[in-house]
């Protein structure tokens, strides 16, 4: 199962402990998180569903590229970081 | 006595005991777009625009002793993921006495929102947001357009009063169900000539009622001011001095013949008349007008007071303005002398009395 690590500069909105999710795409492992911390999913996605403009994934090291749809594929033992970006602050 | 200061780094208390000071500090570090106190339940509301994680809105029940996040608004999801999320907080206004529960907000882009649980949930007023003429409305204080001003009557709380820029003011008579359009006597000097009293075009950078006397209400528009004397249907221009272009306004409680503005030079030169910070007042409806300087920097002063950052108290003599540098003034006499709090806040964005 993927793992899911959020920034530390979330935990004073959320709840940011690292979680491990059944998914085999980055929104799959995204929304089984949201789907336990709901209030989590409005700091990381905006109203349409997409990566919010500075916010960051990455999965395995790598940016995810369909910052959209989130359809980057993640395999059993992947590590997601949901990270703030260095812009937008 | 209370104000409530949101800033570019957070919500700070403002108290006067001797004098006035700077108190406690909330979310510090994190943009504050706006602050409500609701007076029919005492409670504080402050809208964040986290630079990183969006807007978020939280409520206070214990005057800022412990906040909780409640919801913000989201636009419904468009096909292909191609619809508007929110960008900001442009206003936050309490329903009706008769309406516990009811809050309006409303955002960049330009929706309007409504809360009937306190801020628990939103509805986006679908009436407002897919009348045809929206689609002219266009950005003016921002890239995007946005509702910065929600007036409720204090006579029937079903009739709303909602300002946009840019465009124009916008009027309910049946709780959000229609909308109607009315600038008559306004006019826009950046569209062209023959567009310049469209009403969909208008800018009103900012209204403010007479709560005592609810036809009366003011205007700053980015060409003019104007003030109503019907509710909003028809405007007449006034000439505050030094100049027309501004964003605040606020108006006296009780007399519908007072109101104060804050102007700068013009829509390109976004600072005050020759370096001097100036509040213009009138207290016969706009015929004529002092200029309130006395306790006000008066040299190389940049300050400009965005249209949520001056706010007046329920007596009508105590006003409050802060400005993007970070100065905030209070008067306790309707503004003939001026007290610095501060000249180092972060860049004020909206001032609001705790009332009561």
């Amino acid at each position: 199962m993927p793992r899911v690590h959020f920034t530390p500069n979330l935990a004073r909105h959320v709840d940011t402990a690292s979680v491990q999710v059944d998914g085999a795409t980055a929104r799959d492992a995204l929304d089984a998180v949201f789907a336990v911390r709901p209030q989590a999913r409005g700091y990381v996605l905006d109203d349409q569903g997409a990566l919010r403009k500075h916010v960051q994934v990455f999965v395995d090291g790598g940016q995810i590229e369909d910052r959209q749809a989130l359809s980057d594929a993640v395999a059993p033992g992947s590590e997601l970081w949901v990270m703030q970006a260095l812009s937008g602050g | 006595m209370k104000i409530l200061v949101s800033t570019r780094k957070g919500l700070f208390e403002v108290d006067r005991t001797d004098g006035w000071a700077v108190g406690a500090a909330h979310f510090l570090g994190d943009p504050v777009s706006l602050s409500l106190v609701d007076p029919r339940d005492g409670a504080w509301y402050a809208a964040l625009k986290l630079g990183h994680f969006g807007v978020k809105l939280r409520r206070s029940d214990d005057r800022g002793a412990t906040w909780t996040e409640v919801a913000a608004p989201a636009f419904p999801a468009g096909a292909d993921g191609a619809g508007p999320s929110l960008s900001d907080c442009w206003a936050l206004s309490a329903g009706g006495a008769d309406q516990p529960g009811r809050l309006w907000f409303g955002s960049i882009p330009g929706g309007l929102f409504r809360s009937d649980d306190r801020g628990e949930s939103w509805v986006l007023v679908e009436s407002l947001w897919n009348h045809p003429l929206r689609s002219s409305w266009f950005g003016g204080g921002a890239d995007e357009p946005g509702i910065h001003t929600v007036l409720v009557d204090p006579r029937d709380s079903a009739r709303v009063l909602v300002a946009v820029s840019c465009g124009g003011v916008w009027s309910t008579p049946d709780d959000g169900a229609t909308w109607e359009i009315h600038t008559a006597g306004m006019k826009a000097d950046f569209m062209p000539p023959a567009l310049a009293e469209r009403p969909e075009t208008q800018d009103p950078h900012r209204l403010a009622r007479c709560a005592a006397s609810p036809d009366v209400v003011w205007c700053q528009h980015h060409n003019a001011a104007y003030r109503s004397v019907d509710a909003g249907r028809t405007w007449a221009a006034i000439e505050p001095p030094p100049s027309h272009f501004g964003f605040a306004v606020v108006a006296h409680p009780t007399d519908p013949l007072t109101a104060w503005f804050v102007p700068a030079i013009k829509d390109e030169e976004r600072i005050p008349v020759d370096g001097k910070v100036v509040v213009a007042r009138t207290r016969d409806g706009g015929v004529t007008w002092q200029e309130l300087r006395h306790g006000l920097p008066q040299s190389h002063a940049y300050d400009i007071v965005y249209r949520h950052a001056m706010d007046i108290d329920g007596s009508g003599d105590v006003l409050a303005f802060g400005s993007t540098t970070g100065s905030l003034w209070v008067s306790g006499d309707g503004g003939e002398r001026w007290d610095a709090v501060s000249h180092h806040l972060p860049p004020v964005y909206a001032v609001a009395f705790v009332q009561g």
